[in-house]
């Protein structure tokens, strides 16, 4: 039961798709079944089109929250009894929440698919809410807010970044939630959500493996297939305002060296064969910060050493809008502000002279050897697959995405870096480091041992 | 439903038993590296993996941080190559070199396309990368730079102020327990780099593991590639042996976090343990098996108390660390302390029962397949076995191994390795009060 801000970067969204087989049941259930028999095993994910961009003020993290209570039994199979259950039949299993969806997971022998589709099914409409289990496992979500968020400054620096560079979008809200929010949410906020949300209509079944397709179709209707569609709201568009000119924010947390996030709005994928911006991104990205010689790393961290650590992030793929962005941490003896000015001077490198065609024949070097690698792990080829569906385009579509980032042009790339990279979209957020004392001022701050 | 279960669940057995295990090749190169191969033409692709036994470790005394740097200055810059040539050729024909670094295994990895265009460009840097570092003393200026300011950077941080603490307080002054400071750094000179790598990384002690698509012969030759030309130092000498607990300590380090990060154990147990498995299987039950485990079930599906919380034992080449760890809010950290101890001195007092181990054993048997699934799982396998001299047979005689293991022996195991009095326990956070 974890969760991810997910950035899958430059590689997500690529693939030639062998052996993939798709249906999409009476109840609205979409299942894809990609077959690999090079071990004997499976990996069951369900993907629900519910993310934390779809809470209200108020109750933001409660996706995250059922997410939780999805282990907590059902009228058949009670509370723990589905994590036992998986367990005995040798499976690993967990959940993942993002902004865009909620899914859930399981990998076991390829003899143990159907006791998975029949549990997973089953808390698809079945689940049970108690209010016991409710304030037990709220407290747990409290316990992951402060052990992923508030005790880690970057990740409070990301935390308020989003806050700041969307204003409209429910992206400013993080997944796991306002502690205040968390601190007011009652189980019925959890029912609700899941009563919403949870239907065949609003989900994505994935499965890989050493499996049969026809098998494993036969055995969704059996399970899922007797599930009642659901009557999903109306979805609101969400449209960010455009940002009239730069943000600038400082976090203060304990920390010793100050880091610097520079994150711009940037296009996602809609249109994968007219839309090239995010292509072009994509390989900007891969040329920022593909390897340890690509440009930034070499130039302010090898030679001027004015960072000691770089780095470049794009997802081109996500329901709502995206941001181009870039970290770093300055070196001793370099100001924060200096480093950025650095890393405008590399930005504008590429607005002036461009990029080589050596830098584009690398990154595509890359991509196609990614492409390769990646068949080596059949949960992320299932992952691929569930996320691009439940962002709203097909997995028919990563071939051609694929297709599309070889044929980026550095002509594109160089104008991505000019039209895109503005001071107009852009956020700044700076961490303040605070030294650990200050905070809460210690008596004799020594350890004792005994 | 929850009647009909165990008697199911006691007669269904182990259905996954017999499951094909790769076919492992082992020989010695000329070298006098040795070689663990499993040869699969499914993927085009090949993984490599070098290992020394030359982790921290190896360190000496009054040194330390020097294997570290050896090993990370290994790929930034080679004769005839700087460390742009190096990762610009790479990244030409898409190959990736990775590193794994811990207190007894020092390794350098390769993913590679195995057509021959690009697997030769990559074995070519990986064999000048393992054979002709030049440690410059450039970047080794910058690199200590770089390393000073993450580990002040760190040095706010609970979890390695726990860690750190807690390797002090279960090893002592075996190097298990050290960890390099600022200072230390600051002194390390190329020299030493030089030295340590002539030292720990000759060909005698390397394990090269092979997997993918290329065949035995090319195998054979890969392997003297990378090693033929190591240096052809005397094998290391064995880390010391590690002490065992005298008996308990608890030391409170001040932080302003929310949570505090408590970390309780003592030495565990060696690689070739012959209590290997009863403890493995044993600590599936009191905090490896993830939602099902005791330490799980009490702390945080019973009480809320935490996000994450678990023991695990790290078989190394002398006896790791048998760790329990969870971050609990500051208020509530003598209740959570008062909870793991509980249990830990009732799982070792009363043992584990019939049912739970049966769980235990599907879970690890049935979910065997799991573990050698992808080529990367099987490549580790491989250097594993290697480093540690396991027997060839170990995936084939791993899920009979932990078939023979019953309550007894598991019971048996932990009452004789594991002393609820004799466990050191950090917690970073709050107000550092002394207990």
């Amino acid at each position: 039961m974890r969760f991810y801000a997910f950035c899958l970067g430059l590689l997500i969204a690529i693939g030639a798709q062998a052996e993939v087989f798709e249906q999409t049941l009476s109840n609205g259930l979409k299942v894809i079944v990609k077959e690999d028999r090079r071990a004997p095993v499976v990996v069951q994910q369900i993907w629900y089109r519910a993310g934390s961009m779809d809470e209200m003020t108020g109750v933001t993290g409660v996706a995250h929250v059922l997410e939780h209570m999805m282990f907590k039994g059902t009228k058949e199979v009670p509370v723990g009894e589905f994590s036992r259950r998986i367990a005995a039949a040798g499976g690993r299993e967990n959940a993942f929440t993002s902004y865009d969806y909620t899914a859930y997971f399981q990998q076991l022998h390829k003899s143990q698919l159907e006791l998975a589709m029949k549990l997973e099914a089953d808390r698809m409409h079945n689940l049970r809410l108690s209010d016991e289990e409710f304030a037990k496992e709220i407290r747990v979500v409290m316990e992951e807010r402060r052990w992923r968020t508030d005790d880690d400054a970057r990740a409070l620096l990301d935390e308020r970044l989003m806050a700041t560079a969307y204003q409209e979008h429910p992206y400013r809200n993080p997944i796991v939630g306002w502690m205040n929010d968390l601190k007011n949410m009652t189980a019925d906020d959890a029912r609700l959500w899941y009563q919403t949300w949870y239907a065949p209509n609003n989900a994505t079944l994935v499965i890989a493996g050493d499996v049969d397709a026809k098998q494993v179709f036969a055995l969704a209707r059996k399970y899922y297939g007797r599930i009642h569609v659901g009557k999903l709201p109306l979805r609101k568009p969400y449209e960010e305002p455009a940002q009239l000119g730069i943000k600038r924010i400082v976090v203060k947390a304990p920390a010793e060296l100050p880091h610097l996030v520079m994150a711009w709005h940037a296009p996602t994928l809609r249109d994968v064969d007219k839309d090239w911006q995010p292509y072009a991104l994509s390989v900007l990205a891969g040329v920022l910060d593909g390897n340890d010689s690509a440009r930034l790393n070499k130039s302010l961290v090898r030679e001027r050493q004015v960072a000691t650590s770089i780095g470049a992030g794009y997802a081109n793929t996500s329901r709502g809008p995206t941001m181009f962005s870039l970290e770093a941490t300055p070196a001793a003896g370099t100001s924060v502000e200096a480093l950025e000015v650095a890393i405008r001077e590399q930005l504008q490198m590429i607005v002036r002279d461009g990029v080589s065609e050596e830098e584009l024949r690398r990154v595509r070097a890359q991509v196609t050897a990614a492409e390769v690698y990646k068949l080596d792990s059949l949960f992320y080829q299932a992952m691929q697959i569930g996320q691009i569906e439940s962002i709203g385009l097909s997995q028919h579509d990563l071939p051609v995405i694929l297709k599309k980032l070889q044929a980026v042009t550095a002509a594109q790339v160089q104008a991505v870096a000019r039209d895109i990279l503005r001071d107009d979209q852009l956020t700044v957020a700076v961490l303040d480091p605070q030294p650990l004392a200050a905070e809460k001022p210690q008596q004799g701050g020594h350890a004792h041992a005994h | 439903m929850r009647t009909k279960l165990i008697p199911f669940v006691l007669l269904c057995g182990f259905a996954a038993g017999a499951f094909a295990t790769p076919q492992i090749q082992h020989w010695q190169a000329a070298s006098g590296a040795r070689v663990y191969f499993v040869q699969d033409h499914n993927l085009p692709m090949l993984d490599v993996a070098v290992s020394f036994p030359a982790g921290s470790a190896y360190d000496q005394a009054g040194n330390k941080g020097v294997a570290g740097l050896t090993h990370g200055l290994l790929d930034l810059g080679v004769q005839g190559m700087n460390e742009d040539d190096i990762a610009r050729k790479l990244a030409d024909v898409g190959a990736r070199v990775g590193s794994s670094f811990d207190a007894d295994r020092s390794a350098v990895t390769l993913r590679t396309l195995s057509s021959p265009a690009e697997r030769e460009v990559a074995l070519d840097i990986l064999a000048r990368v393992l054979q002709q570092p030049l440690f410059p003393q450039e970047v080794l200026a910058r690199e200590k730079t770089r390393l000073i300011a993450s580990l002040r950077e760190a040095e706010t941080k609970p979890e390695f102020l726990s860690e750190k603490a807690f390797g002090k307080a279960v090893f002592g002054t075996h190097p298990y327990g050290w960890q390099a400071e600022v200072a230390d750094i600051e002194k390390v000179g190329r020299a030493d780099l030089l030295e340590f790598f002539r030292a720990h990384y000759g060909a005698r002690d390397a394990v090269v593991a092979l997997m993918g698509d290329v065949t035995r012969q090319q195998a054979e030759a890969i392997a003297q590639q990378l090693t033929a030309a190591l240096p052809q130092s005397e094998s290391v000498a064995p880390l010391p042996a590690v002490a065992s607990l005298g008996g308990s300590s608890e030391q409170r380090i001040p932080h302003p976090a929310s949570q505090s990060h408590i970390l309780i154990g003592a030495p565990g147990i060696a690689r070739n343990d012959p209590d290997y498995f009863p403890l493995y299987v044993g600590n599936y039950i009191l905090g490896g098996g993830g939602f099902v485990s005791r330490l799980m079930n009490e702390v945080r599906e019973k009480r809320g108390m935490a996000y994450s919380v678990y023991s695990y034992f790290m078989p190394m080449q002398q006896p790791g660390a048998f760790q329990i760890g969870l971050q609990t809010k500051n208020e509530q950290v003598e209740e959570a302390l008062q909870v793991v101890r509980t249990t830990v001195r009732d799982f070792v007092a009363k043992g584990v029962t019939e049912v739970e181990l049966h769980a235990a054993k599907q879970n690890i048997i049935g979910g065997f397949p799991l573990r050698i699934d992808s080529n990367r799982k099987i490549l580790e396998y491989l250097s594993v076995i290697g480093f540690y001299n396991l027997p060839l047979t170990y995936l084939d005689d791993f899920q009979a191994r932990v078939e023979q293991v019953n309550v007894r022996t598991v019971n048996d195991a932990f009452r004789r390795r594991i002393d609820p009095d004799a466990m050191a326990t950090v917690i970073v956070g709050g107000q550092g009060v002394a207990k």
